[in-house]
């Protein structure tokens, strides 16, 4: 912060508006959040309804849908993740322009939900790609994506511009690309992205 | 030429500047900020071919065959025909013999088509 809150308030006040780039640059990123035209299950059709007039996600700039990842920065993975479509949505995710956003919407998409004991059902998309938003829910409210939203513009607008603790897409050193999993004899090989995941503890 | 004075000039060259910078500008803008902040990263995988999420097979130029354009005017003839039977069966009982003979004609040329058609070994599919 180059300009002390004190100073900062006081110019305010005398009609001076003050600004720094971090802020400008994450106001506008976190206004105008596309998501990708991509849906996987039930949860997809509570996404569809966000988007519509009684919910209304445009409110929060992010009605514009893509149909190509090049354009969308954020995918909402809605549903469940069969082992079959999770290269696909890996892919997707990696040809996405930076910075990207991930929203796991439904019970599915964060844990495998109620199909976790199935053996072709991937439990938890964040195995393979980092999720920003988890959202609980079988399937979640329209209420409950919005609320996942704005929890994600709040992320976006702490993120800094510099130093460590810089998002991803700014560190130079920072992953681009995610490992595509590939069909193995048993499993998805990988089975999970040892870099960015790690198993979750269970204390009995 | 009057209107061709320096001070006019002077105004044609600064809007020209300006709109000149007014398109680089931005462009250059976001070169610096990649430079600065936001380093490019590109990848196999991102920079393949979009294919909602599949890889992409084989090449995008491939040769359509031709059988199917020849089958599509085949089925002219018979669309053709059906357009114009369904009104002449509906006013068959009503219509004269010359309007009647006209039909036929009108049949047999179509007919004619077909048997062309035939005879020229269209209606056989070639693998």
């Amino acid at each position: 912060m180059a300009i002390e809150e004190g100073l900062r308030s006081e110019l305010s006040k005398q009609g001076v508006l003050t600004t720094t780039l971090q802020e400008i640059y994450n106001w506008g990123r976190r206004n105008s959040v596309w998501p990708m035209q991509f849906g996987l299950a039930c949860c997809a059709i509570e996404m569809i309804a966000t988007t519509m007039a009684r919910h209304d996600l445009a409110r929060f700039g992010a009605e514009v849908f893509r149909p190509s990842p090049r354009q969308a920065d954020l995918i909402i993975v809605s549903g469940t993740v069969t082992k079959k479509m999770a290269p696909q949505v890996v892919r997707l995710y990696n040809q996405m322009a930076e910075p990207k956003y991930v929203i796991a919407m439904g019970a599915c998409a964060i844990s495998g939900g109620p199909f976790k004991q199935g053996y072709n059902v991937l439990k938890g998309i964040d195995r393979y790609i980092p999720v920003d938003v988890h959202i609980p829910g079988c399937p979640p409210r329209p209420e409950a994506l919005i609320h996942a939203f704005m929890l994600l513009q709040r992320k976006i607008a702490g993120q800094p511009l510099t130093g460590a603790n810089r998002p991803r897409h700014l560190d130079p050193e920072g992953a681009g690309e995610f490992p595509v999993p590939e069909f193995g004899e048993h499993d998805l090989v990988p089975p999970a992205n040892r870099t960015g995941w790690r198993p979750p503890v269970v204390v009995r | 030429m009057d209107f061709l004075d320096s001070q006019n000039l002077m105004v044609l060259g600064v809007l020209l500047v300006a709109a000149v910078l007014f398109g680089v500008m931005p462009l250059l803008a976001a070169r610096l900020w990649a430079v600065y902040f936001s380093p490019a990263k590109p990848g196999p995988v991102k920079q393949a071919t979009y294919e909602c999420g599949l890889e992409s097979k084989g090449d995008a130029w491939i040769r359509f065959r031709s059988e199917y354009y020849l089958y599509a005017i085949v089925f002219l003839v018979f669309d053709v025909e059906v357009i114009f039977l369904l009104p002449i069966a509906v006013a068959l009982t009503g219509l004269s013999w010359g309007a009647f003979v006209a039909i036929l004609v009108f049949l047999l040329l179509l007919l004619e088509g077909l048997v062309w058609a035939w005879q020229k070994g269209v209606l056989q599919w070639d693998s």
